[in-house]
């Protein structure tokens, strides 16, 4: 009977790819990613853990690794952060394109220049294109359970996709909070074993990689578009039936006091605690205020937003990260667009904050969600506006 | 065993790469490919560099490999073949797979070694993965065009060091990356040349049998991209090591041993004057080049004999 | 989803409907390869005089294409399907058995 024990995120993370009997961990470290590989290298020293630990000398290195690994059909697991995911960019695209079911657990970090250890979601927002499954935690407990989901979802013949999932850099990796970890007989028992379909086997030999000409690349990326926005039915038959196994339910869109709601607040990550307590307090003042926690990023769920939204009169997006000269929040942006031929829609108000590690009190969100309202009514000269940023 | 350089007959009919690739008229450096496919066998996974063998040999719908093979991306090769290799032996010894001896072979060309792959590689030697990492060496980026590369030898014309008024071409000297392989203290280094096609597939194949990483660099000529006629490849070859230029040999746990020992350097013009590349070179230039030439070979042969390794004489 | 527009002919070897494309793009007829005539490209084709061979090997060794194959004789020959008329093979013949011959077209 699996118990509830205080672990520090980064080391449950590690013991969630040794739950899941990874055969290989491609590492290099990277603040706040480190504890991460560091508690993996532990576990496969003291052999809890049975796995080859290839101590890249990059992290281009350590996806390209994984790319070799996991094509020889072996279950891999790596994890990065901010400039580590920026430059592994060209081999993310690889492993998608080549339906490699990876999995690499992203400690989000904001991104140089200047250089910040620190967490925002700008490192995420950079790769919305590569073609992964893109699921955002925001706690300890949605890390572990995710990671081994992660596996599942991805090595499914179905999908046979990489995973990313994100979680917060600092605010989530580096605290210590209540976590159950599964037993490792009930993980065996959700986790088949991995049989990749046509791995590098000169029994029956593939050629992996070849060039393609105009005649064929439209072709090969559309039915990799396909085949991703498809891997939403599997994700969400395997989040139910891992609540069936171990009793936790995750959605791709969480709804939080969204009853009766005027006016909701859209958030992904760590954020999502915070604001619920800043929901709660909204309320109790009277507040028709609510939140909605994006879990799911890619596949994006267009259904689940679009139902979570009816009725509602003011939307407000906080966006992480900046996307520069344009629309300011990448998340709100794809909301934004997400909405727009709905014929009924609210007004979308973004916000960026946070960024570099800055936190958000339970103050601020209300200030936000106050000063998001009032641009619902008189507009702003923007078109987007920063919270936080010292006049 | 005799390290016979020539000699009749044919020690395997396997033929991994198959015909049919869009390597040019007279490409030395399919053929390197051929013969080292040859000697790999079947029971081998190549991890393939962006480059001329790699778009020649698998254009959609048609590869002529007939082993599993994997391209990714240009500067990866080593880091992808680690991977494979730490892979392969992780569920061996998990006992999800039996044990089959399974070779990972990397082949890049010499932008994609010594240039934008050096890093990926010295990672992959210092970690010691029991693989092989054969260069082939057109001496310069002849895929996209004939531009130079850390490997592109002294006065060479290429499109990005052209020869003209202010120029002789190629500035720097070859990069010496069998020194550097050899730096990593790794079991087995080698230099080969398809014009020498026994002791191309003897090194392969010695490179296959020796556990840990082993680095083979393999000379290709590339009539295309060094201005001379389809039917000269092994010529070249011959030449470039009979003067000295691309000595044969092999680092064994450390020790050096010649090939091929010449009791006597070809001078280097009659190499450098098949070529339109050197054309343009003047007779100051080339001294130059043969004094260089005959230095490193005279600090190999040092080497060699520090060494004590017997070689084969010619 | 729009369609481009194209008369019904029929489909080269890899043009595939995106249904059909393989997972992960990857090609699973090794050395298929073998369908491809790079004989068209050759402007000059080896011609062996056997008298003079001696079946030495070093033109089945030398060829990049790979083509040159044992006769049920022993000797050895190019097959045209393939060969790109470098001229290898006659550059290297210790004996001088083989002359590159202009081909006609």
């Amino acid at each position: 009977m699996a118990k509830r024990e205080g672990l520090e995120v980064s080391v449950a993370v590690g013991d969630a790819a040794m739950l899941s009997d990874v055969d290989v961990v491609s590492a290099y470290p990277i603040t706040p990613q480190t504890h991460i590989v560091e508690h993996l290298a532990e576990l496969v020293a003291n052999g809890e853990l049975k796995a080859a630990y290839i101590p890249v000398e990059s992290e281009h290195s350590a996806m390209s690794a994984s790319v070799g690994a996991s094509a020889v059909g072996a279950r891999t697991f790596t994890a990065t952060a901010a400039q580590g995911l920026e430059l592994m960019h060209e081999v993310l695209y690889v492993a998608s394109a080549m339906r490699l079911p990876i999995v690499m657990t992203v400690a989000n970090r904001a991104l140089s220049a200047p250089i910040s250890i620190w967490g925002d979601h700008s490192d995420a927002m950079a790769t919305r294109d590569v073609g992964w499954i893109q699921i955002f935690v925001e706690n300890g407990q949605e890390a572990v359970d995710n990671v081994i989901c992660g596996f599942r979802i991805g090595e499914d013949k179905r999908v046979l996709l990489p995973v990313m999932i994100h979680l917060d850099g600092f605010a989530l990796t580096h605290v210590i909070e209540p976590i159950e970890l599964p037993d490792k007989k009930d993980v065996d028992r959700f986790l088949p074993p991995f049989k990749y379909p046509l791995p590098l086997d000169p029994e029956k030999p593939v050629t992996m990689g070849a060039l393609g000409s105009p005649f064929i690349y439209t072709e090969v990326k559309w039915a990799q578009e396909i085949n991703l926005e498809k891997a939403k039915d599997v994700i969400l038959e395997v989040w139910q039936e891992f609540d069936k196994t171990f009793g936790r339910k995750y959605a791709p869109i969480e709804q939080y006091q969204t009853k009766g709601a005027k006016t909701l607040l859209l958030t992904m990550g760590s954020y999502s605690e915070t604001a619920m307590v800043a929901v709660d307090k909204m309320r109790s003042d009277g507040k028709e205020v609510g939140l909605l926690k994006l879990r799911l990023w890619r596949p994006f769920p267009y259904e689940e937003l679009r139902e979570a939204v009816k009725g509602i009169e003011t939307l407000i997006v906080l966006d992480r990260a900046i996307s520069f000269g344009g629309p300011g929040g990448p998340v709100c942006s794809e909301v934004k667009a997400a909405l727009y031929d709905e014929e009924k829609r609210p007004k979308i108000i973004g916000f960026v904050g946070g960024l570099g590690g800055r936190d958000i009190s339970m103050a601020g969100f209300e200030e936000m969600v106050n000063r998001g309202i009032e641009i619902a009514r008189t507009g702003s000269k923007r078109e987007f506006e920063i919270y936080g940023v010292r006049e | 065993m005799a390290t016979a350089v020539h000699g009749p007959g044919i020690i395997t009919e396997l033929e991994p790469f198959a015909p049919g690739h869009r390597a040019c008229s007279g490409c030395g450096e399919a053929l390197a490919v051929r013969l080292a496919a040859k000697a790999i066998g079947n029971n081998a996974i190549i991890v393939n560099a962006t480059g001329c063998m790699e778009v020649v040999a698998s254009p959609f719908p048609y590869t002529s490999w007939r082993i599993p093979w994997i391209h990714t991306l240009f500067e990866n090769t080593a880091a992808v073949a680690s991977g494979a290799e730490a892979a392969l032996k992780a569920l061996e010894k998990k006992g999800k797979r039996p044990q089959r001896n399974i070779k990972v072979v990397a082949l890049a060309g010499d932008g994609g070694t010594s240039d934008i792959g050096v890093q990926a590689l010295s990672g992959a030697l210092e970690r010691g993965h029991d693989f092989v990492y054969i260069c082939l060496d057109n001496e310069a980026y002849m895929n996209t065009g004939i531009q130079r590369s850390s490997a592109t030898p002294y006065g060479a014309s290429t499109t990005t060091s052209p020869a003209g008024k202010e120029s002789l071409g190629q500035i720097t000297w070859k990069k010496n990356m069998p020194a550097i392989a050899v730096a990593h203290d790794i079991p087995y280094v080698a230099t080969a040349c398809p014009s020498y096609h026994r002791d191309l597939m003897r090194k392969v194949t010695k490179a296959v049998e020796t556990p840990g990483a082993a680095y083979i660099h393999v000379l290709s000529a590339c009539p295309t991209g060094w201005r001379c006629p389809t039917d000269d490849a092994i010529k070249v070859g011959r030449l470039a090591v009979r003067t000295g230029i691309f000595p044969l040999y092999e680092v064994t746990n450390g020790q050096y041993k010649l090939s091929l020992s010449l009791t006597k350097l070809e001078p280097v013009a009659d190499y450098l004057k098949t070529q339109g590349r050197f054309r343009h070179l003047t007779e100051d230039t080339i001294k130059e080049i043969q004094e260089r030439v005959t230095r490193e070979y005279n600090k190999l042969v040092e080497l060699a004999g520090k060494s004590g390794g017997e070689t084969s004489s010619e | 989803m729009a369609k481009a527009k194209t008369k019904a002919k029929p489909r080269a070897k890899g043009e595939l409907s995106w249904k059909e494309v393989e997972l992960g793009f990857f090609i699973t007829e090794p050395g298929n390869s073998t369908e491809v005539r790079t004989g068209d490209w050759k402007s000059r084709r080896p011609e062996v005089d056997f008298k003079k061979c001696n079946k030495c090997t070093l033109c089945y060794f030398f060829c990049p294409e790979g083509c040159i194959a044992k006769t049920k004789d022993g000797y050895f020959e190019a097959d045209l399907f393939y060969c790109k008329g470098c001229g290898i093979c006659a550059a290297e013949c210790p004996k001088e058995a083989i002359t590159m011959v202009e081909e006609e077209r």
